[in-house]
């Protein structure tokens, strides 16, 4: 959408400036348009008193909830928590992953060995193993994040190895033909050739570490993050402080979505002219 | 009476950058079983005028008339075969692709098998009725387009560089077998090309196109008995000419709107 | 060129073929190894038998809990509610996908619900969920209906986007109506697509299941007895749960979804449009 914004401006250059203004408050009308009639309905449901109203409390308590919670640092407290957990796990997962990917991808035995493995715990659900985890490994911190980790490497290892595996032979050979060795052929041709898929894993990997941290926060019984908060929430009948931490969750995902990860890709992938996503 | 009719037909875009006449004024016609082809650089409109033609694109003016019907829109009173092999619907096979325009028909299930059958042996593929467009070569997945479009049988068949994206081995075997189901199906055809050599070996009747605005530039009329010998002196006469009308047409673009 | 893509010629469908074997020898080796490595480590007694048992006693009470029954009645009671939630998905998702992508206004109302609740994680929905609609099955089928819905929608929605305007032109010329050319061109067209979205959101789907059932708990579903067992220190009946839970996610994965693509975009030469 806002792609589409920019290219309009950019196309109307000799257009005055007030038609590009009128063009924008027009797109973001029309994007902010469905959450009004969402917000509306919703609205209606808790006037109307359908459903208890500690259990479906109206929008306006749940923006208090969320200034008030925000101002006294308790929301910002439960985000920070999280985030941490949250990069540490994807620190572990794309260590683990770009190590194991690229070894299966250069070399057969390792692929041999590694390959079987990986696709068979890849498929299992992440949660599945994590009681089996949380009674060897303890709970806590620690525990957590190194499930966090494991859990979201195989997507990383997955594309990396695949991505070793496309670097094109005619790079690698034409290389080799200008005198690189071993350490310079990895790291000039098949790091940057297997780079989009690298990519492609990590942002599927955070993706799948930021999805699993949420419920196992509410399983694991550490006393910050945002998954214990709302599960906290939910003992108290706490709907509006339960709602506010689901928004967090959200406006964090989205960010994690659109903000980091498709800047990375835009700034190296995309100006190869490389990426075919 | 005139199968074809164009008349001063003209396709005006609005772009930021002011308009573009994509095609300007063309006018000619075709009797039936005649084979016209459009000759011109790139960006002198003659896939425009083909899409036109096929009713993908409305004119901004003008008229064109197929047995003497005004044509408005798309209909089955049109074959049309375009450049990229990925015309033809992969989850069909050959015969597949061949039948739909009969299913479309309605044409019940067996009778439009046997058609599409009769038309992949047109053109040599009968052997391969059964396969998928993705384990045919670039060739065979045209010639199947070629008899997908004559399957429900319109009177007029439009060619938009059909073999513009094969190899050269390739196209001449190609060109040859248009020639031959020409001459049996004796279809008015209209084919667009780049190809100069190509429009003397298949046309009765060369229109060349010039770009900026596109405009029909000159009528040529290929009179060589068939089959033709592409080295001939005649032959190469044709080309000879052809080519120097491109080169003028090229070089001298018009004053711009 | 040659005429037909027949195929890889003899001596290299050898090579493919002892490719293959040695791929499937290595395979079974390495596992192996795995489990040695595993049943190694639970004998040395480092650990305590009841968080590390061996192979032997997780057979045993895999094979206790088949016979009473238990296994299967969790096993019936998970696939119950990912396949309910699922087929919601898709009877919800698809339709959704297809409109957005036929009609504009749809889509701008659409587009921006789907992209700001995409990336909610289910999870954070169960606490809210349990809430309004209690423990147990709708709990679970929300949540699972919830994590499976948006890949359907958007792989449709792309799909049918994507669909090559010159099969629209093609079809068009050879008299297709609205109708025809939805159901004979558009659909198939955007199936690889359709086929992705099914796949994935199959994935999530079953992730959603499980982990619903772990903290919606009832008192059934392998979510469940894997998150229960957990407190009484049985890792033999965690492990057992495990391996189905393993084996299910791996059936459908190979044989649903493997033979419908099979069946459909791998024969029509289709796949790689949608992988990317």
């Amino acid at each position: 959408m806002q792609d589409a914004a920019s290219t309009i401006a950019i196309a109307g250059v000799e257009n005055s400036s007030a038609h590009v203004w009128r063009e924008r408050a027009r797109l973001i009308g029309r994007n902010v348009f469905p959450f009004i009639v969402v917000g509306a309905i919703w609205e209606a449901i808790a006037w109307a008193g359908v459903f208890p109203e500690r259990l479906f409390p109206r929008l306006e308590e749940v923006a208090w909830t969320f200034v008030e919670l925000t101002l006294n640092g308790i929301l910002p407290n439960h985000a920070a928590q999280t985030l941490l957990r949250l990069f540490s796990g994807f620190v572990v997962a794309g260590i683990l992953g770009v190590g194991i990917g690229i070894l299966m991808g250069r070399s057969r035995r390792a692929e041999d060995l590694l390959l079987p493995i990986v696709s068979i715990v890849a498929p299992i659900p992440g949660l599945a193993y994590a009681p089996l985890f949380l009674l060897w490994f303890g709970l806590g911190n620690v525990p957590a994040v190194m499930l966090v980790g494991v859990v979201a490497c195989f997507p990383v290892i997955f594309n990396t190895w695949t991505g070793v595996k496309a670097v094109k032979e005619i790079w690698v050979r034409s290389a080799q033909s200008m005198g690189a060795d071993d350490r310079r052929l990895f790291r000039h041709v098949i790091l940057p050739g297997a780079l989009p898929y690298i990519l492609t894993g990590l942002r599927l990997g955070l993706a799948q570490a930021w999805r699993i941290l949420v419920a196992l926060e509410m399983l694991v019984g550490v006393n910050w993050g945002l998954g214990w908060l709302i599960f906290g929430a939910r003992e108290l009948l706490n709907t509006d402080a339960m709602l506010a931490g689901i928004a967090v969750i959200g406006i964090i995902g989205i960010v994690l979505e659109k903000l980091v990860f498709q800047k990375i890709e835009n700034y190296t992938v995309v100006r190869w002219g490389m990426v075919t996503a | 009476m005139q199968e074809i009719e164009v008349t001063d037909v003209s396709l005006v875009y609005d772009t930021p950058a002011g308009q573009v006449h994509a095609v300007d004024h063309a006018s000619f016609e075709l009797k039936a079983s005649e084979f016209l082809c459009l000759v011109g650089p790139s960006g002198c409109g003659k896939s425009t005028l083909l899409n036109i033609l096929a009713g993908f694109l409305k004119p901004s003016g003008g008229e064109i008339k197929i047995g003497g019907k005004p044509v408005n829109g798309q209909g089955m009173d049109r074959g049309v075969v375009f450049q990229d092999f990925a015309q033809l619907f992969p989850w069909r096979t050959a015969l597949g692709n061949v039948t739909f325009g009969l299913e479309m028909k309605g044409v019940p299930k067996e009778e439009r098998e046997q058609i599409a059958l009769e038309q992949l042996k047109l053109v040599k593929l009968e052997k391969f009725a059964n396969a998928y467009p993705h384990h045919l070569s670039g060739g065979m997945q045209q010639r199947v387009a070629i008899a997908r479009a004559l399957a429900y049988n319109p009177s007029v068949l439009l060619m938009d560089e059909p073999f513009a994206a094969l190899d050269a081995l390739t196209r001449d075997d190609m060109q040859r077998l248009l020639a031959e189901v020409w001459r049996e199906t004796r279809k008015t055809v209209i084919y667009v090309t780049h190809n100069v050599a190509e429009a003397v070996y298949l046309a009765d009747r060369v229109v060349v196109m010039s770009p900026h605005p596109g405009r029909v530039k000159k009528e040529v009329v290929i009179d060589l008995p068939r089959p033709r010998d592409p080295l001939s002196v005649a032959f190469l006469e044709y080309q000879k000419q052809l080519l120097q009308e491109l080169g003028e047409a090229t070089a001298k673009p018009s004053a711009r709107q | 060129m040659t005429d037909v893509a027949a195929g890889a010629g003899a001596a290299q469908r050898k090579e493919i073929n002892a490719a293959v074997a040695r791929s499937y020898w290595r395979a079974a080796a390495s596992i192996v190894l795995a489990l040695v490595i595993y049943e190694g480590v639970a004998r040395s007694g480092e650990f305590p038998v009841a968080l590390m048992p061996t192979i032997p006693t997780v057979a045993a009470t895999f094979y206790d809990m088949l016979l009473d029954g238990s296994m299967i009645k969790h096993t019936v009671f998970t696939l119950y509610r990912v396949l309910f939630g699922f087929s919601l998905a898709m009877v919800v998702g698809i339709p959704i996908g297809i409109l957005m992508a036929r009609f504009r206004p749809v889509e701008n109302f659409m587009l921006p619900l789907v992209s700001a609740l995409m990336p909610i994680p289910s999870f954070a929905l169960v606490p809210l969920f349990m809430l309004w609609f209690g423990i147990g099955n709708l709990t679970t089928i929300i949540i699972v209906f919830y994590a499976a819905t948006f890949p359907m929608m958007f792989n449709t929605w792309s799909g049918v986007r994507s669909v090559n305007p010159l099969w629209l032109r093609a079809a068009g010329a050879m008299g297709a109506d609205e109708q025809k050319l939805f159901w004979k061109v558009i659909i198939p067209g955007a199936s690889p697509f359709i086929i992705t979205g099914v796949r994935q959101s199959f994935i999530r789907a079953w992730i959603a299941v499980v982990g619903a059932e772990m903290i919606a708990a009832s008192s059934w579903g392998l979510g469940w007895v894997i998150f229960d067992a957990k407190e009484f220190l049985n890792a033999d009946i965690m492990l057992s749960s495990l391996v189905v839970i393993g084996m299910i996610g791996f059936l459908f994965e190979r044989l649903v979804f493997g033979s419908i693509e099979r069946a459909t975009i791998l024969k029509w030469g289709m796949v790689r449009t949608a992988r990317n």
